[in-house]
């Protein structure tokens, strides 16, 4: 080989690994793709669909009741497009809540069921699933094709929003992470999964409007609830109360942030 | 009891096209859980399909199938109005039946 | 929760009474010290990872207080990061320099501090998450800058091994409000492991550097 020759073999090989970088990265994105669009017309978050839907119409508990006459937003009964204005303030609670928040409220005047009872088994898995990822999977599905619209024009919602953006940017832990270290910036990659920043709309609503998502590496159904709790145990927070004001409050500033995206839930998720 | 199939069946010209969503674990029986232990294995063994009692698939299965398994297939010789029904039976004797009408 | 529901509703009337006043300021402030509550009421301890790792220290006050604008004012991003260099326990040996392979190891684990985590369990530095380091890993991030030739672009001297020691135990102490952790200060890495990071980023014979 020729002195000629072996440079222009040697800035080939280098051509070759750059490609194969490139390639290597936009080629995981891409199967990731691929087999999103292979099971998103079946999403197996179908079965958590229509288990939901059997939960919602199915008398459960002391009281031997449905959910059916359930408020979640839009009055009594009404599903479609419910979740779209979550979370929301509710005058006969006095608070601001959301899916998970309201279900269990109604679990408990409706169906008489204890709060213990009605978050038995939340994130569960297997054989321990819980009612309540089905029912959310089912009531959000009535919701696909609504744009968000969640409303902050009551003070206590306008405070929720308030409270719940503070604490997307409160830093604390041994790791002194927030919210926003992975979620307040534009155009980031943790490894190689594109992180979304909550603080702008497009990202905001592009996110939020996929959850639920059933994820292929878990093989069940996951909420905002379960997302939200992830995240804190990354970020080295002490474990977050299962449907309590505090998640609610950090999911109306994320539902905010996404209002005006056309709500496509439940998901495919990696 | 086992959770219902999601089942989808509709004719593309002269062929009926079905899709199935089933609700299984489909454990590899190689998986631990987090004490460490092995978890058993629990797959669907067989899955047929019939077309207003006809067999139109006999599939033997084995624990590489994926959890919440999703199958599709096309066969000739349905109508609209037809009623397909797909069935599974895993490793512990457990079974589940569920049916369409082809649209 | 009754009592929380009533504080708040007090709040809000507080807030309206000052409406005129400096409206802004004001519930910016109370939403922090709500939060602050909210978190406390409704977070709970699991595992190794207690309720007490909601309270902050003066650099996690400094960098929440200005998340949301952006930058620490100049004087005070000073200020904290002369106090946090003060922080940097430097080896008793003098040896800055480790083994890269184990650091390579630490780079691309993620694992401690969390509450489904054995709090014995050695933790890693998840460098990888954030940083292109070797050449041959192409699943890293973009949240922190690359750090592909490190050595080879910035020199192999006892003055940089020195820094990047420092560095990594503290990077407050460097550029204020950082996103990455202090692995030396909250004790996530050893002594041990922070040497072998050291040298997986300043060892000529390190990936990193190839």
């Amino acid at each position: 080989m020729n002195p000629i020759q072996r440079a222009v073999s040697l800035v080939c090989a280098a051509c070759a690994l750059a490609a194969f970088g490139v390639h290597a990265q936009s080629s995981t994105e891409q199967e990731i793709e691929k087999y999103r669009q292979q099971v998103g017309e079946e999403n197996p978050a179908e079965l958590w669909e229509m288990r939901g839907e059997a939960l919602w119409k199915q008398p459960r508990g002391p009281k031997h009741a449905s959910l059916e006459q359930c408020d979640i937003g839009l009055g009594p009964g009404v599903v479609k497009g419910a979740y779209t204005v979550l979370p929301k303030y509710f005058a006969d609670t006095g608070k601001v809540q959301d899916l998970e928040s309201r279900l269990v409220t109604c679990m408990e005047t409706l169906q008489g069921l204890t709060r213990e009872e009605a978050t038995k088994n939340h994130f569960g898995s297997g054989p321990k699933r819980s009612p309540m990822e089905a029912l959310v999977a089912y009531i959000t599905s009535e919701s696909r094709g609504i744009p968000m619209h969640v409303s902050v024009s009551r003070p206590e919602e306008k405070e929720a929003y308030e409270i719940g953006k503070k604490m997307f940017f409160y830093r604390a832990g041994p790791h002194d992470f927030a919210c926003a270290t992975c979620h307040g910036h534009p155009n980031l990659r943790i490894r190689l999964q594109d992180l979304p920043n909550l603080t702008d709309p497009k990202d905001a609503q592009r996110a939020y409007t996929t959850w639920p998502g059933y994820r292929v590496s878990q093989g069940e159904v996951r909420t905002m609830q379960h997302r939200l709790n992830d995240c804190y145990r990354q970020q080295r927070f002490p474990e977050p109360g299962y449907a309590s004001d505090a998640v609610t409050a950090l999911t109306m500033y994320l539902a905010v942030n996404a209002n005006g995206g056309k709500y496509n839930g439940p998901a495919v998720k990696r | 009891m086992a959770d219902p199939m999601k089942i989808r069946a509709r004719m593309e010209g002269d062929l009926v096209e079905v899709k199935v969503l089933m609700a299984h674990e489909m454990e590899t029986g190689l998986r631990k859980d987090s004490s460490g232990k092995l978890v058993p294995a629990w797959f669907i063994q067989n899955v047929t399909a019939t077309c207003n009692g006809k067999t139109v698939l006999a599939a033997e299965w084995g624990p590489a199938v994926s959890k919440n398994p999703f199958l599709s297939f096309r066969f000739r010789g349905g109508k609209p109005g037809d009623k397909v029904a797909i069935s599974w039976v895993d490793n512990h004797g457990d079974k589940r039946t569920d049916e369409a009408t082809i649209s | 929760m009754n009592n929380h529901k009533l504080r708040i509703a007090a709040l809000a009337a507080g807030t309206a009474l000052v409406v005129a006043g400096c409206a802004a300021l004001t519930s910016s402030h109370d939403a922090e010290r709500d939060a602050v509550a909210l978190m406390k009421k409704d977070f709970h301890s699991r595992g190794q990872a207690t309720l007490d790792r909601l309270d902050q220290d003066e650099v996690q006050k400094a960098c929440t207080r200005y998340a949301e604008t952006g930058k620490l004012p100049e004087g005070e991003a000073q200020h904290l990061q002369q106090a946090q260099l003060a922080t940097v326990k430097y080896p008793a040996d003098g040896d800055y320099l480790g083994d890269w392979k184990a650091g390579e190891k630490i780079a691309q684990t993620g694992k401690g501090k969390q509450w489904n985590e054995k709090p014995t369990a050695k933790a890693g530095g998840n460098c990888y998450a954030c940083h292109q380091l070797a050449k041959h890993e192409l699943s890293y991030g973009t949240i922190g800058p690359s750090l592909y030739h490190f050595g080879r672009t910035r020199g192999y001297g006892v003055d940089m091994q020195k820094y990047v020691y420092a560095k990594v135990y503290n990077p407050q102490a460097f550029t204020a409000c950082s996103s990455m952790p202090r692995f030396g200060y909250h004790g996530i890495l050893t002594e041990q492991q922070i040497k072998d990071v050291v040298a997986l980023l300043l060892d000529p014979k390190s990936p990193v550097n190839q």
